[in-house]
C-alpha cells in the first residue's frame, strides 16, 4: 500500500535550481550572523551569489524534463522560462535594494533571506504539479512579501501596507486552498494530471462532482487572482505597492506576478483543459470567467491609473493592468489547440514586462528621498536636464509599458494580441488595443515632465551605483527584446504544457 | 454512518463564518482569527474527502497538515506586523490605519 521512496525516486537532479536557492537562503540566514552590523552589503553579495549559482544549475537543465518527488514536481521548459524570469528579478531586486536600505537605515541581512525564500516558493510554483504543492509555494512566496513589505517599520505607511498585505494575502490564501479541497474532493487526487485524467469521467456523471469541480475551480481563481491583482481583486494593489519600501514593490510587482500566473497557468491548463459544462464545446468552462476578468482588469487599470498623481500607485495601476493582458493569454489557453501558444504568450509578455517594469521602478527608487517621500510624477519635471541619461531610460521603458515596437513591450503584447485572436477572443484583442492606446495617456505624461515641463531638475540622490546598474540591465533587456525577440522566443519554443497525450 | 455532505456542510458554513469576521470584523486579531477559521474549515472539508473517498491515498490527510504548518506560520507573521502597528499606533484596527488612501 505505502511504499518508503527512496532517494533515487525523489529525482532530485531536476529540483536542483529551486531546492539549491531554498538551502541557499537557509545557508545565508547562518553567513548572516557572522556578517557585521555595518557591513550587510557581503549578505547581498552572497545573495546574488546564491541566485547566479540557481541560475546556472537552471540553465544547465533547462532543456531537461520529467517529474520529481514522486510526480508532486515537474521541470519542463515552462520551469526554466519562468526561472529565469524569476532569478533575475530576485538579482535585480538585490541590486536594488543595496543602496536603498541603506539609505533608508533599514539595512538587515535578514531582508536578503527572505527575498531569497519569496523567490524560491516562486520557483516551486513555477515547476509545482500537485495542488498541495501549488499551496505551499504560494504561501513560502506571500509570506516573506508580507514581511519585506512592512520593513520600513516604524514607518507609518510601510506598516500599514503590510498589515493590509497580510490580511487580504491571508484571506485569498483562504480561498484558494478551499477550492483546491473542492477539486480534490471532485477528482479524488490532488495530482495535476491525474485531475486532468478524471474531469471527463465527471463530466460524464454530472451531478454533485460536477458543481465541486466548478466550484473549486472559481475559489482558485478567486485566491490566484488576489495574489495577480486582477480586477475585482485588485483593491489592496496601490495601497500596498505605495507603502512597501520601493524595491520590494519592485520585485513583488514581478515576482509575486510570475508566480501566480505560474499556479494559474499550471492548473487550468495543466489540469482542467478540457472541463466543459456540456458535451461538444471547444473552449473550456473557465475560459468565459477569465475573459470577463481580463477585459475589466484592462479597462479598469488603465482609467484609474490617469487619475494618479503617484507614480508608485499609477505603476501599481499600470502593473494591475499589465495583469489584464497577461490574463489575457490564460483565457486564450482555454481554447483547444491554442493552449501551448497561449502559455508561451504569457511566459514572453511576463519576461517583457519583468525588465520594463524594475527599471521604472529603478528610476522611481532613484528619484526618492531618503525619508520615502518625492515619488510624484511632478518630481520627473526637469529630469531631463539634471539626469539626461535616467530621463531617457525612463522615456524607454515608458514606452515598453505602453507597447511601441522596438520595445520588449511590443513584443509582449503581439504574442498575446496573436494567441487571443488565434483563440476566437476577438472582442477581448480589441478591448486590449483599445485600452493600450488609453495607458499611452499616463505612461507619455511622464515623458512630458521629464522633456517639455520646465523646472528645477530632481538631483535624483538615490541613482547610486548598484541602483544605476540595475536600471541598465533592465535597460539592456528591455530593447534586447524588442530589437532581437528571438533571443526570448528562442528560449520559449517548445513550451509545452497542455498534457499532449490525451487529445480531444 | 454520518454521510459526507454533512461535514461539507459544517465546513462550508464555518468558512462563511470566518469570512463574514474578516469582513465584518474591526479589529485586527479578531479578522486573523476569521481567517484561521477559514482554514480549519478547509480541513474539516480535507479529512472528510479523504475519508469517505479515498481512504487508501493519503493525499487529503497531508494537505491537511500541510495547511495546519502555514496556517501557523501565517499567524506568527501576522501577529508580528499586529503587533508593530500596535506600537506606533496604539491601535489595532484596520480601518484607523488610513495614512495610505483607498
Amino acid at each position: 500500500m505505502f511504499q518508503v521512496p527512496t532517494i533515487a525516486d525523489l529525482n532530485l537532479g531536476l529540483t536542483l535550481p529551486a531546492l539549491s536557492l531554498a538551502l541557499g537562503a537557509c545557508v545565508l540566514l547562518l553567513l548572516d550572523l557572522f556578517v557585521p552590523r555595518e557591513r550587510k552589503e557581503i549578505t547581498a553579495w552572497l545573495a546574488m551569489a546564491g541566485i547566479a549559482v540557481s541560475f546556472v544549475l537552471n540553465l544547465a537543465g533547462f532543456n531537461e524534463s520529467g517529474t520529481a518527488f514522486l510526480g508532486t514536481f515537474a521541470a519542463d521548459q515552462f520551469t526554466g522560462f519562468l526561472n529565469i524570469v524569476i532569478l533575475i528579478t530576485a538579482f535585480l531586486g538585490v541590486l536594488l535594494s543595496l543602496d536603498y536600505l541603506k539609505r533608508a537605515k533599514i539595512e538587515r541581512g535578514e531582508y536578503y533571506v527572505l527575498l531569497l525564500l519569496s523567490a524560491a516558493g516562486m520557483m516551486f510554483m513555477s515547476s509545482a504539479n500537485d495542488l498541495i504543492v501549488v499551496f505551499i509555494a504560494l504561501e513560502l512566496l506571500s509570506i516573506p512579501l508580507y514581511i519585506m513589505a512592512t520593513f520600513r517599520a516604524p514607518d507609518l505607511k510601510s506598516e500599514e501596507s503590510g498589515m493590509k498585505y497580510f490580511i487580504l494575502g491571508a484571506f485569498a490564501g483562504a480561498f484558494f486552498v478551499y477550492g483546491a479541497a473542492l477539486v480534490y474532493g471532485a477528482t479524488g487526487t490532488t495530482n495535476l494530471p491525474e485531475i486532468f485524467a478524471a474531469v471527463n469521467g465527471i463530466i460524464a456523471a454530472g451531478g454533485s462532482q460536477m458543481f465541486l469541480l466548478l466550484m473549486g475551480t472559481g475559489l482558485i481563481l478567486v485566491g490566484l487572482g488576489f495574489k495577480v491583482a486582477v480586477v475585482p481583486f485588485h483593491m489592496w494593489t496601490p495601497d500596498v505597492y505605495e507603502g512597501a519600501p520601493t524595491p520590494v514593490t519592485a520585485f513583488m510587482s514581478v515576482g509575486a506576478k510570475a508566480g501566480g500566473f505560474a499556479g494559474l497557468l499550471r492548473i487550468m491548463v495543466v489540469a482542467l483543459p478540457v472541463f466543459v459544462l456540456k458535451d461538444g464545446q471547444t473552449a473550456a468552462a473557465w475560459q468565459q470567467t477569465f475573459w470577463l476578468v481580463a477585459a475589466a482588469t484592462l479597462i479598469l487599470g488603465n482609467i484609474v491609473a490617469i487619475a494618479q498623481t503617484n507614480v508608485k500607485r499609477m505603476l501599481a495601476y499600470s502593473s494591475i493592468a499589465h495583469a489584464g493582458y497577461i490574463m489575457m493569454a490564460v483565457a486564450a489557453a482555454g481554447t483547444a489547440g491554442v493552449a501551448n501558444e497561449a502559455t508561451r504568450a504569457a511566459l514572453l509578455y511576463l519576461m517583457a514586462y519583468m525588465f520594463t517594469n524594475l527599471g521604472a521602478f529603478g528610476i522611481a527608487l532613484a528619484i526618492e528621498k531618503d525619508d520615502g517621500s518625492d515619488t510624484g510624477v511632478d518630481n520627473f519635471i526637469g529630469l531631463a536636464k539634471s539626469k539626461p541619461a535616467l530621463a531617457a531610460m525612463m522615456t524607454v521603458f515608458m514606452l515598453s509599458l505602453t507597447g511601441i515596437p522596438l520595445t520588449g513591450g511590443f513584443v509582449g503584447k503581439w504574442f498575446v494580441f496573436k494567441s487571443a485572436l488565434d483563440a476566437g477572443l476577438v472582442p477581448l484583442a480589441i478591448i486590449g488595443v483599445l485600452t493600450s492606446v488609453i495607458s499611452a495617456f499616463y505612461y507619455v505624461r511622464i515623458i512630458v515632465n521629464m522633456y517639455l515641463k520646465d523646472g528645477e531638475g530632481d538631483p535624483a540622490a538615490g541613482a547610486t551605483r548598484y541602483v544605476n546598474w540595475a536600471i541598465y540591465v533592465a535597460f539592456a533587456g528591455t530593447l534586447l527584446m524588442g530589437i532581437f525577440p528571438w533571443i526570448a522566443t528562442n528560449l520559449s519554443d517548445t513550451v509545452v504544457l497542455a498534457v499532449e497525450m490525451f487529445v480531444r | 454512518m454520518i454521510p459526507l455532505w454533512m461535514y461539507l456542510l459544517v465546513a462550508a458554513a464555518l468558512f462563511c463564518m470566518g469570512a463574514y469576521a474578516v469582513l465584518a470584523r474591526r479589529n485586527a486579531v479578531a479578522i486573523l482569527m476569521g481567517v484561521e477559521l477559514m482554514l480549519n474549515a478547509v480541513n474539516i472539508n480535507l479529512v472528510g474527502f479523504w475519508r469517505y473517498q479515498q481512504p487508501l491515498n493519503m493525499a487529503g490527510q497531508a494537505f491537511a497538515a500541510f495547511v495546519f504548518v502555514i496556517a501557523a506560520a501565517e499567524a506568527a507573521v501576522g501577529l508580528a506586523i499586529i503587533i508593530s502597528v500596535y506600537r506606533q499606533r496604539k491601535s489595532v484596527i484596520p480601518d484607523e490605519a488610513d495614512t495610505l488612501k483607498g
